[in-house]
């Protein structure tokens, strides 16, 4: 059972404000989905490596050669607030 | 117009070939269609064919091409269904959508999907739900439902989408068409908006299966930016089998019918029955750890999910919501962007995550994932195919299990286990259920594309399934 607690816990980790309603909502579903998910603990995984992907590809490297990337100001073009060449975000300390 | 709507993809290109139909009144056809779709499958529509003068030709001839949102295309909008990405116009485009454009695929426009392609309905789409050309009260499936939507109801002649626990099949098993979730790392990733980085993979969804291998053969090879991305072993050819003389059917042993509808059964056992009249056997093979799919992919997807959304921050693109602190930018860019699947995955992929619980929940999915990865490689050694319907249902109505997250969780029952696993599947249409189509899945070792299409090409000729009625 997930309580309102984990809930603000586990989204304050996630960057995610939620309003009341979804905090009590979420908590509910949260707890039914992770107890579905519980039924990997019924079996012995001990001696078992995981898997973290399917292909068995490792450190797959391209020769160094510097190359253009995309222009600044496309970069900047989708964002929502610019200056002087640099994306503006409010003051983490204000 | 009626004559080129009768036409396949492939049967298109051919025609175009031969000089008896005009590219340009191919993509008109089509563009009219689509600008006046109304099952809410498409979010952008090319406004005008690609000029005479400019357009590539190649060997796909001008067959224009449906766009699942989350593939970016430069200077058009790719919003992976999120209100958090609105109006976002990338500054260049996905590899796979790159090469079909090469090959002669010109872009149609972009269609719908669940936010994040995350969900099974289409319903967690933040611009409204797509509409199933069978039936307008029910869903498409999802996530690909606009791509499976727009195939089904001939308003596109094909499409791409991305499957990762069925996002591609599932749908066109919905639809009544074709759907191939290809081998990991067939295809490039370069440019899909990122859901489950190690499980997500491109494919076709299309009106049979002659046009799946055909879309399919351009989309394959390794590209450099794409480090998972692989070189395909062999050319992908057309499919002409006639007979599955030889061909070992499996069906997994816990698979009894419980758990899934009658009419859907119905179809899978007289499906495997022409599979035998073809010349197939059939044997029923151990997964013992299919049963654990859907809980270890609701782990690794979810955790994968939460990673990649981070980005998603009102800083370099999408939507910002003003704060006076930066962390209240985010947190409330983020409460306002993301809709109410995307927070669940998002929250239960930090929670798996999250320090004194990482070794019980993602560590033992991983391990969960690679057992498996060796049922289906034992299976392999006993028979060619595992088969299954694709779906445990037919199309659900809008809405029916919007309030329960683990009831539409389990519309992935038997197409999670193989992205887990690496390996591809194909849908191909059954045949109805109370009008509504049926899919059956054939599942193969990696890169065993060549040989699930042949098979799925001469079930297709023996089903003689007729999905002309949704295109009226």
């Amino acid at each position: 059972m997930i309580d309102r607690e984990q809930v603000l816990h586990v989204a304050r980790l996630a960057r995610l404000e939620l309003d009341e309603e979804e905090v009590s909502k979420i908590s509910g579903e949260l707890s039914t989905i992770l107890e579905h998910i519980e039924k990997i603990s019924e079996l012995d995984l001990e001696s078992v490596p995981p898997t973290s992907h399917s292909v068995d590809v490792s450190n797959a490297l391209r020769p160094d050669v510097p190359r253009a990337c995309l222009p600044r100001e496309v970069v900047l073009s989708q964002a929502p607030a610019v200056e002087d060449g640099g994306f503006v975000v409010p003051s983490p300390t204000a | 117009m009626t004559e080129i709507l009768d036409l396949t993809a492939a049967q298109a290109a051919a025609a175009v070939e031969r000089g008896e139909l005009d590219r340009s009144e191919l993509f008109e056809t089509y563009r009219e269609r689509a600008a006046a779709d109304e099952l809410n499958a498409y979010l952008w529509v090319a406004d005008e064919a690609p000029h005479a003068n400019g357009a590539r030709v190649g060997p796909l001839s001008g067959v224009p091409l449906a766009v699942k949102d989350l593939f970016c295309t430069k200077d058009v909008p790719s919003q992976a269904g999120s209100k958090i990405l609105e109006h976002y116009r990338p500054p260049y485009t996905a590899t796979v959508v790159d090469r079909l454009a090469s090959a002669g695929a010109p872009l149609l426009g972009k269609t719908n999907q669940d936010e994040f392609a995350m969900g099974s309905s289409n319903e967690n789409s933040a611009y409204g739900p797509v509409l199933n050309p069978w039936d307008r009260a029910r869903v498409p499936g999802g996530s690909s439902g606009g791509s499976a939507a727009a195939v089904a109801s001939g308003s596109a002649p094909w499409a791409i989408g991305t499957d990762t626990g069925g996002s591609i099949r599932q749908p066109a098993a919905l639809c009544g068409i074709v759907g191939l979730k290809p081998t990991y790392g067939a295809v490039s990733r370069f440019g899909m908006i990122a859901f489950a980085s190690s499980l997500d993979q491109a494919g076709p969804l299309t009106r049979d299966v002659t046009d799946a291998a055909l879309l399919f053969r351009h989309m394959v090879g390794h590209d450099e930016r794409d480090s998972t991305s692989v070189a395909f072993p062999e050319e992908v050819r057309l499919p002409t089998a006639r007979t599955l003389e030889g061909v070992r059917l499996g069906v997994p042993e816990d698979l009894t019918g419980e758990g899934v509808e009658p009419g859907v059964m119905e179809r899978f056992d007289a499906t495997l029955q022409l599979a035998r009249d073809l010349g197939a056997t059939v044997d029923r093979v151990a997964l013992p750890h299919a049963d654990y799919a859907i809980s270890a992919y609701y782990v690794i997807a979810p955790a994968e999910a939460s990673s990649n959304l981070a980005r998603y921050d009102g800083v370099r693109y999408g939507l910002r919501r003003e704060a006076d602190d930066l962390l209240t930018m985010y947190t409330k860019t983020r409460h306002d962007g993301f809709g109410a699947e995307v927070k669940r995955r998002i929250l239960i992929g930090t929670y798996a995550l999250s320090s004194g619980y990482y070794d019980a929940y993602y560590g033992r999915a991983q391990r969960v994932r690679t057992k498996i990865a060796d049922d289906f490689k034992n299976a392999f050694e006993r028979v060619d195919f595992v088969v299954t319907p694709t779906s445990p249902g037919v199309a659900f109505e809008l809405g029916a299990k919007t309030d329960d997250p683990l009831a539409m969780y389990l519309n992935d029952y038997f197409t999670a286990p193989m992205p887990l696993a690496g390996i591809p599947a194909i849908s191909i249409p059954a045949g109805l259920s109370e009008g509504l189509p049926v899919g059956f899945q054939l599942a193969g070792p990696a890169f065993s594309e060549n040989r699930i299409l042949e098979a799925a090409y001469a079930l297709e000729q023996a089903i003689g399934f007729d999905n002309s009625a949704a295109r009226k």
